[in-house]
Parts: C-alpha cells; sequence; structure tokens
C-alpha cells in the first residue's frame, strides 16, 4: 500500500482554483461545437482555426499539403477541411460523418471542439457534440442565407441545452465582403431564433479559408467593429455543468469497500457543495446521516463542488448503493431540488434507427441509475424546422418529441433545464443495446397529483396516462355507453313510466349490448375471417 | 462563481470514467505501455480508487524490443505501488521470428502488438480494457468513442458508434463483445505534461535529454539499445544529447535532438516545437488512415 493510504488533512476553504492546489496551469475550458449544412465550411473554419492557433505542425502541414493535391476540393490549395476528416469515408465523400473533437489553446483557455456533421442522417452526432458544449458556432453560407438546415441545427442545439451562439457567415469573399448581406442574415437569424431562448446571439462575418475574423480583423470588412472568433471565443463564460449554487447533489457511482473498516460512496458531485459534518439525505429511501469525511488520494478535505469526482463517507451505517443520489435539503427553487418520480414528462431526440411507439420498454439511464423504462404516451412532435407543434403517433429517428416514461423503478431526477447531470438520460433498446434516444426530464405538470393514488393508478392502467390522446379516446367511448344507456333509461320510463323498469333496460344495455357486440364480432369473423380494429373500436354503438 | 481550470476537468472526468467502468464491466484490465500517458492513466487510477487497491491488473503487451530503461521502469513502478501485473508475449510471433528489424515495422506491429493484445485479453477474459490514447494523437483517434464496443473479434466500426451526449455511457455490451476504454480522449500532450509536472508523477527517463548510442538511418535517430540492431554498411553508432517524445519499440521510435533535461525543459520544447509529437513514430505513415485500419483490426 502506498503512502497516500496514510490520511492527511488539507484545509480547502477556497473554491479550487489552480493555487489552492498547487497547479501551474490557471487556464480555464471552454468546449464548443461547430455546425452547418454541407459545403458551409465546417471543416475548413476549424482547420484554419487550428492552424491560426499553432495548433498544426510542420509535418501534419507537409502531409495535408500532398492530401490537398490528391484529394483537396480547392484545386491543389491547401484544404484545410482535410486536417480534421479523419475517417476513410469522409475524406472519400468530402464530408464530415461522425462528431470529431479537435484541441487548441490560447494563452487564456484551451479548447475543445467538436466539429459536427450537418447531414440529417447524423443528427445524433451534432447533438452528441452539443450535449457538453458551452457555446455552438453556427456557419452560414453568406451566399445561401439561412436554410432550413440551420433552424434545424439551431432546434437541436437549443433542445440540447447550449445557450450562447456565433453565427458565423462564412465566404463573405464570395459576395464581395458586402457589409448588406452580412446584416440582413444576423437580422434574419435574431428573427428565427427567438423562441429557442438563447443567451446571447454574435454574428460575425468571416471567410474561413482566408482567415478574415479568426484570428484578427479584417482589413476587407472595415465597417464589422467586432471581435474576431477566436478573441470571442476566448471572452465567453464557461457554464459549470454542474450549477454551484444549487443544492448538493451527487449521484453514486460506485461503493468503495476496500476492506471492512472503509466504506465509501463515490461520485461526481452533479450541483452545488458539501462540506465535512453536512446532513445529508440518501434518495430515494429517504434515510439521514451526516458527512464524516471526504476523501481524496491528496488528503481528506474540508469541503468539495459540483464536477468534482471524490469520495463521502457517511458517520452512520446506512444503505447506498449505485444509483441512489446524496442530496442535502436547502431552501432552493422547487425545481433545482431532485425529486423521486417513476411517472415523468420528457423530450426526446431519436437517435435510433427504429421509430419508437408507444407500449415500447426501453432501458433507462440516468445519472448512474439504470432501470426499465415504457413509453405510455406521446403528446407531440416539434417540427424543427417551423419549430411548431404536431401531433404524432411514432417519433421516428432524428424527431424531436413531447411524451410520458414510466419507469419499473422510481429514480431520483431534476429538471433538464435546472441540472443536466440528474435531468438528461438516454433510452437503450433492451435487445440490440443501442442507444435509441436522448431524453431531457421536463417539469411536472401543474395538474399532477404529488401523490399517484392507488385510484389514479388503476385508472392510468386502463385509460392511458393523464392528458394523452389514448386516454382521451377512451374516454370518449366509455362517456358515450354511459350516455346510451341513460338515453334508453329514460325512453323506457317515459314510455312505462316505471322507475325500476327503467333502470333495469338501462343496465341491460351497459351490460348487454357490449356483450352481444362481442358474440357478433366472433361470429362475423368466423364467416369473414377477417379482422379491422378500426371497426371494433366504434364499440357502443 | 470560479471555473474549475481546466486540469482538474480533465481529472474528474477521467476519474469519472475509470469508475464508471469498474461499476458497470465483469473483468476490467489497464492496458499499461510504460510510457507517459499510461503513467498517467495509472495516477488517475490510484486516485480514481482510493483508498483501496486498484480493482484490477495492470496488462502489458510486450513485444521484446521495448526499450531495457522502460522494462526497468515499469518492473519499479509495479513494486512500489503494489500493482498486479500480467506480462504477455505473443509466443507464436517469437517462435516464428517476427522482429521489427528484419519483419518491417507494419508485420511486427501487427503480429506482436495487435495479435499479442487480442491473444491476452481472451486468454483473461477481459471484458473493458483500460487505454490511454488521446484524441489529439492521430485523426482516427478523434473520432473515437470513449467507449469503444468492440465485436467478439476485437474489431472496431468506426460508422456504427454509440453518441455519447454528456457523460451517459452506454455500458451495455452482449456476450463476447467487450470495450476499449479512453480516460485521456479529451486530453492534449501539452496536458499530459503539465499534469505529469503539477502531480510529480515519475516518468521514464528516457523522456529527458541525455547523451545516448544513436543511429541515423533514413532522416531518424535510432537509438542502439541493445546489439540485437544490426549496423547497415556505412552506418556507426554516435553519441548524441537526445531524447524520446513517445515510446514504443525501439528500433521503431524515432529520438529528438534536444538539450531537455527537466519537466520544464519538456514543457518549453514542446511549446515552441513545429512537430507532431507522432512524428517519430515510423508505425503511424504506413499509408493513409493507416490507424483507422490498424484498429478496425483490433489495435488500440
Amino acid at each position: 500500500m502506498d503512502a497516500a493510504f496514510q490520511q492527511a488533512t488539507m484545509p480547502d476553504a477556497a473554491m479550487p482554483d489552480a493555487a489552492a492546489h498547487g497547479g501551474r496551469d490557471a487556464r480555464t475550458l471552454l468546449r464548443f461545437i461547430t455546425c452547418g449544412s454541407v459545403d458551409d465550411g465546417k471543416s475548413t473554419l476549424i482547420g484554419r482555426l487550428l492552424y491560426e492557433a499553432g495548433a498544426v505542425f510542420d509535418d501534419q502541414l507537409t502531409a495535408l499539403d500532398s492530401d490537398s493535391a490528391r484529394l483537396g476540393t480547392t484545386g491543389g490549395a491547401r484544404d484545410f477541411a482535410l486536417l480534421v476528416d479523419g475517417l476513410a469515408a469522409e475524406r472519400e465523400q468530402g464530408i464530415t460523418i461522425d462528431v470529431a473533437y479537435r484541441y487548441f489553446s490560447t494563452p487564456r483557455r484551451s479548447f475543445i471542439v467538436a466539429d459536427t456533421p450537418g447531414h440529417e442522417q447524423y443528427t445524433r452526432n451534432m447533438a452528441t457534440g452539443a450535449s457538453t458544449a458551452d457555446a455552438a458556432i453556427l456557419l452560414v453560407d453568406a451566399r445561401k442565407g439561412l436554410l432550413a438546415q440551420t433552424r434545424r441545427h439551431s432546434c437541436i442545439v437549443a433542445a440540447m441545452g447550449v445557450r450562447q451562439i456565433v453565427v458565423a457567415v462564412n465566404k463573405m469573399d464570395l459576395v464581395g465582403f458586402d457589409e448588406g448581406v452580412f446584416r440582413a442574415i444576423e437580422a434574419e437569424y435574431a428573427r428565427i431564433a427567438a423562441p429557442l431562448g438563447f443567451l446571447r446571439i454574435t454574428a460575425i462575418p468571416v471567410c474561413a479559408r482566408e482567415g478574415d475574423n479568426l484570428a484578427a480583423g479584417s482589413s476587407r470588412m472595415p465597417w464589422y467593429r467586432g471581435e474576431a472568433l477566436l478573441p470571442l471565443l476566448d471572452m465567453i463564460e464557461p457554464g459549470a455543468r454542474g450549477a454551484r449554487d444549487a443544492a448538493f447533489a451527487m449521484p453514486v457511482q460506485w461503493v468503495n469497500r476496500p476492506d471492512a473498516d472503509f466504506r465509501g460512496f463515490s461520485g461526481t458531485i452533479a450541483s452545488g457543495q458539501v462540506r465535512r459534518g453536512d446532513v445529508v439525505t440518501v434518495l430515494p429511501s429517504g434515510r439521514e446521516s451526516s458527512i464524516a469525511r471526504i476523501v481524496t488520494r491528496d488528503g481528506d478535505r474540508e469541503n468539495a463542488h459540483a464536477d468534482e469526482a471524490v469520495t463521502l463517507v457517511l458517520a452512520d451505517e446506512v444503505d447506498v448503493s449505485r444509483g441512489d443520489v446524496l442530496t442535502a435539503a436547502s431552501a432552493v427553487r422547487a425545481s433545482a431540488r431532485p425529486r423521486t418520480r417513476d411517472v415523468i414528462e420528457a423530450r426526446l431526440i431519436v437517435t435510433g434507427e427504429a421509430p419508437m411507439r408507444v407500449g415500447a420498454a426501453f432501458l433507462v439511464k440516468l445519472g448512474t441509475a439504470m432501470t426499465g423504462a415504457t413509453l405510455t404516451a406521446i403528446r407531440d412532435m416539434v417540427d424543427i424546422e417551423s419549430y411548431a407543434s404536431v401531433a404524432a403517433e411514432t417519433l421516428g429517428m432524428n424527431a424531436i418529441g413531447h411524451v410520458t416514461l414510466r419507469f419499473d423503478k422510481p429514480l431520483v431526477l431534476t429538471d433538464f433545464a435546472a441540472n443536466a447531470v440528474l435531468g438528461g438520460f438516454i433510452l437503450i433498446d433492451r435487445a440490440t443495446n443501442e442507444t435509441r434516444a436522448f431524453g431531457f426530464v421536463l417539469p411536472d405538470p401543474p395538474m399532477r397529483m404529488a401523490r399517484e393514488t392507488p385510484l389514479a393508478r388503476l385508472v392510468a392502467r386502463g385509460f392511458g396516462p393523464a392528458g394523452s390522446a389514448q386516454r382521451k379516446a377512451r374516454l370518449e367511448v366509455v362517456t358515450w355507453r354511459l350516455f346510451s344507456a341513460l338515453a334508453v333509461a329514460g325512453i323506457v320510463a317515459a314510455l312505462t313510466g316505471m322507475a325500476a323498469f327503467a333502470m333495469i333496460a338501462g343496465l341491460a344495455d351497459l351490460v348487454l349490448r357490449p356483450l352481444a357486440r362481442m358474440l357478433h364480432h366472433a361470429l362475423w369473423l368466423k364467416l369473414h375471417a377477417r379482422q379491422d380494429a378500426e371497426l371494433l373500436d366504434g364499440g357502443g354503438i | 462563481m470560479t471555473v474549475m481550470p481546466h486540469l482538474r476537468r480533465l481529472e474528474a472526468e477521467a476519474i469519472f470514467i475509470l469508475r464508471e467502468v469498474v461499476a458497470t464491466a465483469g473483468k476490467p484490465v489497464l492496458l499499461y505501455s510504460i510510457g507517459k500517458d499510461s503513467a498517467v492513466l495509472l495516477h488517475l487510477a490510484l486516485k480514481a480508487f482510493h483508498p483501496g487497491r486498484l480493482p484490477f491488473p495492470l496488462l502489458h503487451v510486450d513485444t521484446g524490443w521495448k526499450f531495457r530503461e522502460m522494462i526497468t521502469f515499469r518492473d519499479e513502478t509495479v513494486r512500489r505501488l503494489g500493482l498486479d501485473l500480467i506480462v504477455h508475449v505473443n509466443e507464436e510471433g517469437v517462435r516464428a521470428g517476427i522482429n521489427p528489424v528484419v519483419s518491417g515495422s507494419r508485420l511486427h506491429t501487427d503480429v506482436m502488438k495487435t495479435q499479442g493484445l487480442k491473444q491476452a485479453l481472451d486468454k483473461y477474459g477481459f471484458d473493458a480494457a483500460f487505454g490511454g490514447a488521446r484524441r489529439d494523437e492521430e485523426k482516427s483517434r478523434a473520432k473515437e468513442r470513449i467507449f469503444s464496443l468492440r465485436s467478439p473479434g476485437h474489431r472496431w466500426d468506426p460508422k456504427n458508434q454509440r453518441p455519447e451526449p454528456w457523460a451517459l455511457f452506454n455500458t451495455r455490451k452482449k456476450p463476447g463483445e467487450s470495450f476499449r476504454v479512453f480516460p485521456l480522449s479529451n486530453w492534449t500532450e501539452a496536458d499530459v505534461w503539465a499534469y505529469i509536472a503539477q502531480e510529480d508523477i515519475p516518468v521514464v527517463p528516457l523522456y529527458f535529454a541525455k547523451t545516448r548510442p544513436v543511429v541515423r538511418r533514413g532522416g531518424t535517430l535510432i537509438m542502439r539499445d541493445d546489439e540485437r540492431l544490426p549496423l547497415l554498411p556505412g552506418e556507426g553508432v554516435e553519441n548524441r544529447m537526445i531524447r524520446f517524445r513517445t515510446l514504443g519499440c525501439y528500433p521503431l521510435t524515432g529520438a529528438i535532438e534536444s538539450e531537455a533535461s527537466t519537466l520544464d525543459g519538456i514543457i518549453a520544447e514542446m511549446n515552441a516545437s513545429r512537430a507532431s509529437e507522432r512524428q517519430g513514430r515510423l508505425v503511424d505513415h504506413d499509408g493513409m488512415a493507416s490507424m483507422e485500419a490498424k484498429k478496425q483490426e483490433g489495435y488500440f
């Protein structure tokens, strides 16, 4: 056993900045994604950014020049796109298929770039790149202006939680560096992006191939007084993934039990901060204990913050396993506080090829928990070009829809808007293990009962979840049956004047008619050997 | 609100990945190749599972042509930290007389590394193998997932990779399938050295400049680590101040002339360099997209 096994106490009252840890490098990290349509020059922009930032080495440039002569789309001139299109299929087809991650840095910060494909069939790869991005660069071809794809990419980026957008209007050289063209695109984008709720939108006119407005301003566009792209990326505020000001929450990832004397719960803190001595609640069990130690190999800590990977030791012997969430009660917004649910409203982005239908069963992975999940209702689908809500029976690949899910056991979660760690999930195919959808927990609907009563559960099982199209249709059939039985009773009462007689006739109608209907249907099938679900559903006639 | 500096974020991300594998895999293993990336990976693993011992062994696929200082460093590290190490050699390859000098880099790498690795994984039944590969090293690596699913024959299918949103890794697999897992995916060469300096992680002395015997061959400086490297007519051994940016099989790894004998020196030299890290790795230059082809065949 090595020396670090011995305990040491390292007071760490300050935020975990570089100084507190003795680190030399205080640069921050910004992750961004680039998206655009085919031929907007996305890969060229990234290749050029890497080059401008000094992240392309001489041997790579030599290889690039020989590749450019052979495969380039620039007539033999240096084709920066070939720096980033890594897969053989991509270089052959001259398109980006998969998300590629690129790295470069400036004196102020390190960057991780997700270069993502524009093709609709690779939407899931774009959504993947967006999931960890602090900002998105949206490429627009100055000659073509905004396309349906621009609207689609904006919608996906917004759905994945990206709040800062840079609109890079590329190929300005091909429109004569005309300010009018740029301003028109800038204004049009502000208009179409209005419903998406971005925090900040900045438009920059660029020429990626020649490097205008990338590292420094362009003498060819003196009318543009804003920042060039690299200086702008240096200034964008990266969002902490786990909000520090929210209540403490840590999904337990692994129980560290090397021997009988030590039992720690390892995980990465999703939100808030924790201090030694804090009282914590284990969800979903609800048991309480307090933090006895915050263990790291660099010594015990007094406190720890969101995004840090730690091991917590509790003061009491409580039952905790992977998938549980350690939380602290705190006076924060209800939407940010983890809650335990077995039925949720969620948004899905479908990533698998097979369409998703009501009744389908999956595995859900949320935080570190995994259980079974059933799609119980599809409420609507978002048209990702017009952003309008439309009705849908199924959700096909790349669709964004609003659904209801029922889990096999309750999960601890938050709204996605409050925290992606406990509000984002994936649905996994039970047979193929394919990732079928990305999911986003939505707020509980206002009408929802705080705790489902047995009656509500029974109604939900028979009629479908509250508010679903399925429930509405079944309720209509049932009310029509009741109404027709009442009508029969009423007619009998009017004709005979005997209440008892009317009641018997009404009840007989209610009970006997469906039986007669089923009998007739069975005979009909025998005669015609043909089934028609629509007709059967016309019950109550 | 303070934002975590990027090395802390990278460290936390890697620890999360290491723990996720141990929590979900049946029998994980850490592919230990003795280089600086392996050193960082091992250090992160010690942090992730502290105060416990590593819940998996280390596996070194030995081609028989590693620098002697690498083997010494490996054995010393294992002893110092009390680790379980499995050393696997492809005996069939040895019997067939495969070696980098005569067989060429391509055949040697395929038989002794790729086939050797597959043999070892199958022999011990490992279903998840950690590797120290980084996405900034090579173009096809830039597109590989952190959890890279391999078929029962260890093949990588670049066109059928699972999306990895947030930190939600789909760790489900069928019998016979396995994962290669890359906790350092988002690290760069500069990050690795900055972290080694920050955490004071021991690395093989070959990374530091020293006077060593080299042969100049085809524009590359090859260190003559032992007598097995035959001298061609007209070649002579000279003593030069050199160091290595990456470490592999010694006849396939080019040295660079350097005065950098300290960590600060290495970092300064790297920042000023105009050549990429893998320039000295002869195995990468066996034709275009060659790393992609190797990975599809099961190379990690």
